[in-house]
């Protein structure tokens, strides 16, 4: 268990240009003469001289401006417990423990970047599985009594995630409703079905076909780390390369600028709804497995929602659209994974907990505005 | 406080945007009771000056002085506002707010009430407001929304909340950019009235008329660079026009023009009727559209011009497909375009220049490369199941924009960090991109400079030459001096429809266009395109 090997295997899930760090190479500055403009940003500042005339250049450090904050948390973390640098601890712990959110994180920033918002996701987490588990355990695990095949259960749960993304989709899109109060009613219609069905009691001993994605480790690597791993470096990819990708850019951007420019603005939002509630899902399938069972409280009773929005937002992801990326959003994951993670080897009093985690967040919101800039935390 | 000299001096200011350098040592003097006028091209640095004045930029070398006093610092609203006032381009009321509300924005005035609360006092904020307006015999009522006006009255609320706070000194930036005649005319009545009332009036505009209409003085930017001051009576407009241009002769404008390559327009040009509308109908808040019908021809350019709520916008969104119709049909080549779909019109081969390029021409924070390509993503990366790269959209978007003259340091810069007139560029070269057989332009050509236009009007020819139709709506008749027919529209229908003579310029009279845009000597016969009348001089003499 070399120190090494243990933080390859930590940033593991992030794209792989997070470590990369450094920009393409700057045009060289321009005469003294003229000199660049002060920038708003501390990191932008700092890099002004090489990278002023490089706006590529500049938009890559507001990507990486979690770096220096991540690596303070991490001496903290060293200082605060032995336990907290090892793989067990980072890989197997942290790792399994921000997948669930990880992957709903990114629904929740590809909303955000077409200019949306969802508060249902956090329900979308807790009611997915819940019908599923619902449908697979025997009635004395509090089940139907149906006893389906957990494959099929895998897939029914998917198609609730999309079947909730097309009503809000459909709601916000074609009804031009509002977005926060359509999710919003929608989060309390889907977490009263998520309790009304099984009467408060919440299945457990799921199959274990169902719950492999959350439980089972290659090696020490849990496999909901590498799944939602690889939904990151994906999405990533995706948009930053895909004509559809782009055009969620542009979207977010200006609306009716994308739908002059004969970009499908409504069906590529719609899509955008289902696929967010659809990684809600899977979150919350990953999360089932993890505690091996599906509590009323899962999702919208936990209040999720709030780290999601969280995560997303000291990651850069902006709340008017267009702007962010899946690196800052993994960054503003692991940022929070790891903050938890403290709070529980600190053994902080359970009734401190609460109150910390929010002070922290409020912290790395102005502290990404800092160092990000202007346009970062909005 | 008898002030002698400038009410406002700019003393060799200074200010560079990274690699830019917007404005190099310029110096205006502002003088009580006069009208200066500012001009120059696209990134000539007139925005910049305008912004240093009005307090929003700090120069980087350089000083602003009120009636010799050194000016407050960059960002001290208030003390800015107390000494000069601006009144914008794009119109900066607040829409829920009253008109009253508006004129006292931000400097309500308040009263003391029991226990010495400060609250606002509605009386006399409403009762300061119409004494305001009656003085400069402003029809508006001061209890309205904003909301509700007219492009031109927002304008008036803007003027009237510069006088209502005592300001000496008026910065006007393209104030008649969205006007239209008769209300340019009111504009200007105003603005002499406030002149002749020892007011100092900036007025920054890209119509040289309007300038030797009101302006006392006139300075020319370019470059950054004040290149010319003089007061206006001693100046002719080609001389004005060639401090605007500089050494570079308009034949090299030409030039660019005729390099255009809009490669393969292909087979439209047997078409006959490339485009055709039947009987269209539509409602828009931009003005209706009453039963209209018109075709174009393949490799024709057609103008449609009108007053602002005439319908001629409207007309040309529905036909790209940006707004849609209540009845009729239009026509692409023999084929019904969807109702109300963009993206289904572009695919058909309509290219589309907006009307408000802010709105929808461009998504500020993404780059040159990637606006310029929005509209052909679809081609680029057919090889690779819809994979694009940076470096493909930027290969496919730099013909365009050599071709167009985009000014900037890459194509990777957003958008949002060009100037007007560049960002109309883009705006367009993102049209032409997927080489369309139909252009709609809408005001291409507004708020951008005399040489850019010709360059936008000349990429429009070149795609007709190409045989693409070419529809344009537009309400500057300077825009349709290449059009091969001009439609008049007055309230939503046709109302006449001239052809342009074999005979070079000038090619439509301008007097009868403008009688006939204003629904005054609309023959009623004209309407019929076989009695089209031609209006060339030299032909009206013959016939005679």
């Amino acid at each position: 268990m070399s120190s090494v090997s243990d933080r390859d295997q930590a940033t593991s899930a992030t794209p792989p240009h997070v470590g990369a760090g450094s920009p393409p190479d700057p045009a060289p500055a321009p005469p003294a003469v003229t000199g660049p403009p002060a920038p708003h940003s501390l990191a932008a500042r700092l890099l002004a001289r090489g990278a002023g005339r490089n706006p590529a250049a500049v938009s890559w450090i507001r990507q990486a401006a979690l770096l220096p904050v991540l690596v303070l948390v991490l001496i903290v973390g060293v200082s605060q417990s032995s336990v907290f640098f090892t793989v067990n601890n980072l890989v197997s712990g942290v790792g399994q423990q921000v997948s669930a959110l990880g992957v709903t994180v990114v629904g929740e920033s590809l909303i955000l970047l077409i200019g949306g918002m969802d508060l249902s996701l956090e329900a979308t987490y807790g009611l997915a599985p819940m019908v599923a588990a619902w449908l697979l355990v025997p009635t004395l695990a509090f089940g139907s009594g149906a006893r389906l095949n957990p494959y099929l259960g895998i897939l029914i749960l998917l198609a609730i995630g999309a079947a909730v993304g097309l009503a809000n989709g459909l709601m916000i899109v074609k009804a031009r409703l509002n977005g926060f109060i359509v999710t919003l009613g929608m989060t309390v219609l889907l977490a009263g079905v998520q309790n009304g069905i099984v009467h408060g009691q919440g299945p457990y001993e799921l199959p274990a076909a169902f719950s492999y994605l959350g439980s089972a480790f290659v090696g020490q690597v849990p496999v909901s780390l590498l799944v939602a791993g690889a939904i990151f470096v994906l999405t990533g990819l995706f948009l930053r390369y895909h004509r559809t990708g782009r055009s969620i850019y542009a979207i977010g951007g200006n609306p009716e600028a994308a739908r002059a420019a004969g970009i499908k603005v409504d069906r590529i939002k719609i899509g955008v709804y289902i696929a967010g509630s659809v990684l809600a899902a899977l979150g919350g399938l990953m999360e089932a497995g993890r505690v091996s069972s599906v509590t009323v409280q899962q999702g919208y009773q936990e209040g999720i929602i709030f780290t999601v929005f969280a995560a997303a937002v000291i990651g850069g992801v902006s709340l008017k659209g267009g702007r962010g990326s899946m690196i800052g959003a993994a960054s503003g994951v692991i940022l929070l994974g790891l903050v938890q993670n403290i709070i529980d080897l600190a053994q902080v009093s359970n009734y401190w907990q609460l109150a910390i985690s929010g002070a922290v967040i409020l912290f790395a919101l102005v502290l990404a505005r800092v160092v990000g800039g202007e346009a970062s935390a909005e | 406080m008898t002030e002698v000299g400038a009410a406002v001096e700019a003393i060799g200011i200074h200010k560079s945007f990274g690699p830019t350098r917007a404005l190099r040592g310029v110096g205006l003097a502002l003088e009580p009771g006069r009208c200066l006028g500012l001009v120059g091209r696209n990134g000539a640095g007139k925005s910049t000056m305008v912004s240093v004045l009005s307090g929003l930029v700090q120069p980087d070398a350089g000083e602003v002085r009120f009636a010799g006093r050194p000016a407050p610092p960059a960002g001290a609203v208030h003390a800015w506002r107390e000494r000069i006032a601006t009144v914008h381009q794009h119109s900066m009321v607040v829409p829920d707010l009253t008109v009253a509300e508006n004129i006292f924005l931000g400097r309500l005035p308040q009263r003391r009430g029991p226990l010495g609360w400060r609250s606002v006092s509605w009386r006399t904020v409403n009762a300061d407001a119409r004494r305001t307006l009656d003085d400069w015999g402003l029809e508006i009522d001061p209890g309205a929304p904003c909301r509700g006006l007219t492009v031109e009255q927002r304008q008036l609320v803007e003027i009237a909340r510069a006088v209502a706070s005592g300001t000496r000194c008026l910065l006007l930036d393209e104030p008649t950019a969205a006007l239209e005649h008769d209300a340019v005319a009111r504009l200007f009545s105003r603005v002499k009235q406030l002149v002749a009332s020892g007011v100092a009036v900036l007025y920054i505009s890209h119509h040289l008329e309007e300038v030797f209409d009101i302006c006392d003085d006139v300075a020319v930017l370019r470059d950054g660079a004040l290149v010319l001051s003089a007061p206006t009576r001693e100046l002719t407009r080609d001389q004005l026009i060639g401090a605007m241009v500089g050494p570079v002769p308009t034949r090299e404008i030409d030039a660019t023009v005729s390099r255009l390559d809009l490669s393969g327009a292909g087979d439209v040009r047997d078409a006959e009727r490339l485009l055709e509308v039947r009987e269209l109908t539509a409602t828009s808040p931009r003005g209706a559209v009453r039963g209209v019908s018109l075709h174009v021809a393949a490799g024709e350019q057609v103008g449609v011009v009108g007053l602002v709520s005439s319908g001629v916008i409207t007309l040309g969104r529905v036909v790209a497909g940006a707004d849609r119709a209540d009845g009729g049909t239009v026509l692409l080549a023999g084929r019904p375009l969807p109702n109300g779909r963009r993206d289904s019109a572009l695919r058909a081969g309509v290219g589309y220049i907006p009307e408000d390029r802010r709105a929808e021409g461009f998504v500020g924070p993404l780059s040159i490369a990637e606006n310029t390509t929005m509209t052909v993503t679809d081609r680029i990366a057919r090889q690779g199941r819809g994979v694009l790269t940076p470096r493909a959209l930027e290969r496919a978007a730099a013909p365009l924009t050599t071709a167009l003259g985009v000014a900037a340091a890459s194509l990777r810069q957003p958008v949002d960090e060009l100037s007007g007139g560049n960002q109309q560029k883009v705006t367009v070269a993102r049209a032409l991109a997927r080489d369309p057989k139909l252009v709609v332009a809408i005001t291409p050509t507004r708020g951008v400079d005399v040489a850019s236009k010709e360059l936008l009007l000349g990429a429009l020819r070149a795609a007709a030459e190409r045989g693409a139709g070419v529809l344009l709506a537009t309400d500057d008749l300077d825009d349709i001096e290449h059009c091969d027919r001009v439609v008049v529209l007055v309230r939503g229908a046709v109302a006449a429809e001239y052809r342009r003579a074999q005979a070079p310029a000038p090619p439509f009279d301008r007097e009868t266009l403008i009688a006939a845009i204003e629904g005054l000597g609309a023959d009623p016969d004209a309407a019929d395109s076989d009695a089209a009348v031609s209006l060339d001089p030299h032909r009206k003499e013959s016939r005679a």
